[in-house]
């Protein structure tokens, strides 16, 4: 038998299953694969298709739009808060829909990851790359907003997308970390629920920031990176003279030291976690 | 800790069919998926050469809301293809699935045999230079089944190594080259299918008493078996018998030591292994005594009403030590025979029964 078979090459060592494991061009492969079917089967299987993933930030933007400038009148005196409230929606919207998604993610793709060598770290970062895409959509809808404003483009708006890229990597770090908790400790799911609301209110989304007037508020909002980030966004897409930077939100460029350090900290403990426990996962299902 | 697997250490050659046997809970599906990357071993090393299908059942996953062309695309990469390379095969794998008028439809509109179908066609279309396979020769109709044997031939032919987990002897004698046998995580027997097959048999026959391995091969210390044959009224053996009959099965053994008392039994088993009917009597003789002396010759008939469906039958015979000491002997199809004749009933036996059907009539409604 062996003169006919041709050697399929040197024997390699099996290390077991791990984050990314079954080499490079099939993680990347897989994650835009599994990203885009699970895009199209959201919005290709419903009657209006991809109007869905507009209406669902747009509804929210028109109530609390609504409840904001008529009802509590925060939003009435500052010139640019529609624009402000959109922007901040669409981008927590991502940020939310990504890691509410990714928390089951693992444990709900139970099949694969049980009977099949899957790279795990592709499950968690297809659920971003999917909200990602219903992202870019919106941000469509979001700057043809911004523009019918009467928002002025700057040369600062080319600084936006290193904000998206932070949020979407932030993003991802906390989207693996939850994925894979979530495979030993269920009650994430219940908790991250009220974690992310929470969050929505620790960032300047409904309220301007110099709203606060609390200088040691505005210093313990600057701890959170979301937050950080839309500091930043509206600085540089609004450009209004009244807004903070976040530096100057925070009192200083070195008070800003304990977001960087957060954010930091979260993607190397996303890091570590993923990779500690992506091998045993299977197991552990 | 639960430890699955102890001292498993074994080669399998390129272009081998190589075939894990045992009980459910031995162990086997463990190593398949150690060997598959979905459990990391703690300790050793697992060594391959070339790219593994990385699957250990069929059709995982598949997504019930995708059409079967999207779902053979994401299983086509997760065999370690690109997507180009899977667009390319798309109608070979729906050609082989016979599936061609159906690539648009949801699969959950699939027949859980289409599935298959598919799931088995991507997987052969993948190219991959080892196979896992958790049992799924079964599939589909005859046709397609032969088929799928076809296609493991050209496999092998063409140097692909397959491992095949599967507690079905009748699969590993026929397809692999080679074979393991485990049971609680420990190689049993490593070698010829035929040999794995038989130890298999034995492992299953004797769970009752597994501590005694020893006294389980053919022709021990103890006891050695004569012959077990069928035979007529008049004492001529027979290969065939015919259903509604009497089957008479006799075996003869000798005592190759003195002893204190045996057990002799047998079942019978269908083609397919399916164990139909046992019985057994201890060995005594007309004073009640049951000591045995060195040389002595035992007889055992049995006489059985043969409600056997046709086809063909073995006889396995084990013979136990006095006391429940364990197995003295057990010798895997000591003969085997046809049935014919017969009602036309399906399944392994006709058991005697009436039956009728009445017509009332309708007025009371």
């Amino acid at each position: 038998m062996s003169d006919r078979v041709r050697a399929v090459g040197p024997l390699r060592e099996v290390h077991g299953p791990s984050a990314v494991g079954g080499g490079a061009r099939r993680f990347f492969d897989l994650l835009w694969l599994l990203s885009v079917t699970e895009f199209k089967r959201t919005y290709f299987g419903t009657v209006l298709g991809y109007v869905w993933s507009l209406i669902r930030p747009l509804m929210l933007f028109g109530v609390l739009l609504f409840v904001f400038t008529k009802v509590f009148k925060i939003g009435s005196e500052l010139p640019n808060y529609p624009v402000l409230l959109l922007l901040g929606i669409v981008l927590f919207t991502l940020f939310s829909e990504a890691t509410q998604n990714a928390v089951t993610s693992v444990v709900s793709q139970e099949g694969v990851v049980r009977k099949t060598q899957f790279p795990r770290l592709v499950i968690p970062l297809a659920t971003v790359l999917t909200s990602s895409f219903n992202f870019c959509l919106n941000l469509i809808v979001v700057f043809v907003f911004i523009l019918a404003w009467g928002v002025d483009p700057t040369w600062t708006w080319l600084l936006f997308p290193f904000a998206v890229l932070a949020l979407f990597v932030f993003t991802c770090a906390v989207s693996t970390m939850l994925s894979v908790l979530y495979v030993r400790f269920r009650d994430v799911a219940i908790i991250w629920v009220v974690l992310s609301q929470v969050l929505f209110y620790a960032t300047p989304v409904l309220y301007p920031i110099e709203l606060l007037e609390d200088p040691r508020i505005e210093q313990l909002l600057m701890v959170n990176p979301i937050a950080v980030i839309f500091e930043q966004v509206r600085v540089w897409i609004l450009a209004e003279p009244a807004a903070p930077t976040a530096a100057a939100a925070a009192g200083g460029a070195l008070h800003l030291l304990p977001a960087v350090a957060v954010y930091v900290g979260v993607c190397a403990f996303s890091v570590w976690i993923f990779n500690r426990d992506a091998p045993r996962i299977a197991e552990d299902l | 800790m639960l430890r699955a697997l102890d001292g498993i250490s074994f080669d399998v050659r390129q272009g081998e069919f190589f075939g894990i046997v045992g009980r459910n809970g031995s162990g086997k599906s463990t190593l398949l998926k150690l060997l598959a990357s979905i459990y990391r071993a703690d300790a050793g090393t697992i060594r391959m050469a070339g790219r593994l299908a990385p699957f250990i059942e069929l059709g995982v996953g598949f997504n019930p809301d995708l059409t079967a062309r999207e779902n053979v695309l994401l299983n086509g990469v997760m065999m370690g293809l690109t997507p180009r390379e899977t667009r390319a095969r798309l109608d070979a794998v729906v050609e082989f699935a016979e599936l061609d008028e159906f690539v648009e439809l949801k699969l959950k509109n699939y027949s859980s045999g289409m599935l298959i179908r598919l799931a088995f066609s991507v997987m052969l279309q993948a190219d991959a230079d080892v196979l896992l396979i958790d049992e799924v020769l079964a599939v589909g109709d005859a046709a397609f089944q032969q088929k799928c044997a076809d296609a493991f031939h050209d496999l092998k032919a063409g140097g692909k190594t397959i491992v095949l987990v599967t507690h079905e002897m009748t699969t590993v004698e026929e397809y692999c080259d080679r074979a393991m046998l485990i049971d609680d995580g420990s190689i049993q027997h490593i070698g010829d299918p035929a040999a794995v097959g038989r130890h298999y048999l034995q492992l299953n026959f004797e769970r009752g008493s597994p501590e005694d391995h020893e006294a389980t091969r053919e022709g021990s210390d103890e006891v050695r078996l004569l012959g077990a044959w069928i035979e007529d009224a008049d004492g001529a053996r027979l290969t065939n018998v015919e259903h509604g009959t009497k089957l008479r099965l006799r075996v003869e053994l000798e005592a190759m030591r003195d002893l204190p008392g045996l057990g002799v039994g047998f079942s019978i088993a269908n083609a397919d292994g399916i164990a139909v009917f046992d019985s057994g009597i201890t060995v005594s003789r007309g004073d009640g005594s049951t000591e045995l002396a060195a040389g002595e010759r035992i007889a055992v008939s049995a006489e059985v009403e043969n409600l056997l469906n046709p086809g063909r039958y073995f006889v396995h015979c084990g013979v136990n030590r006095a006391q429940g000491a364990g197995v003295a002997l057990y010798v895997n199809s000591a003969t085997d025979f046809v049935v014919f004749g017969g009602g036309p009933h399906s399944g392994i036996v006709s058991l005697p029964h009436e039956i009728e059907a009445t017509v009332e009539s309708g007025e009371s409604r």
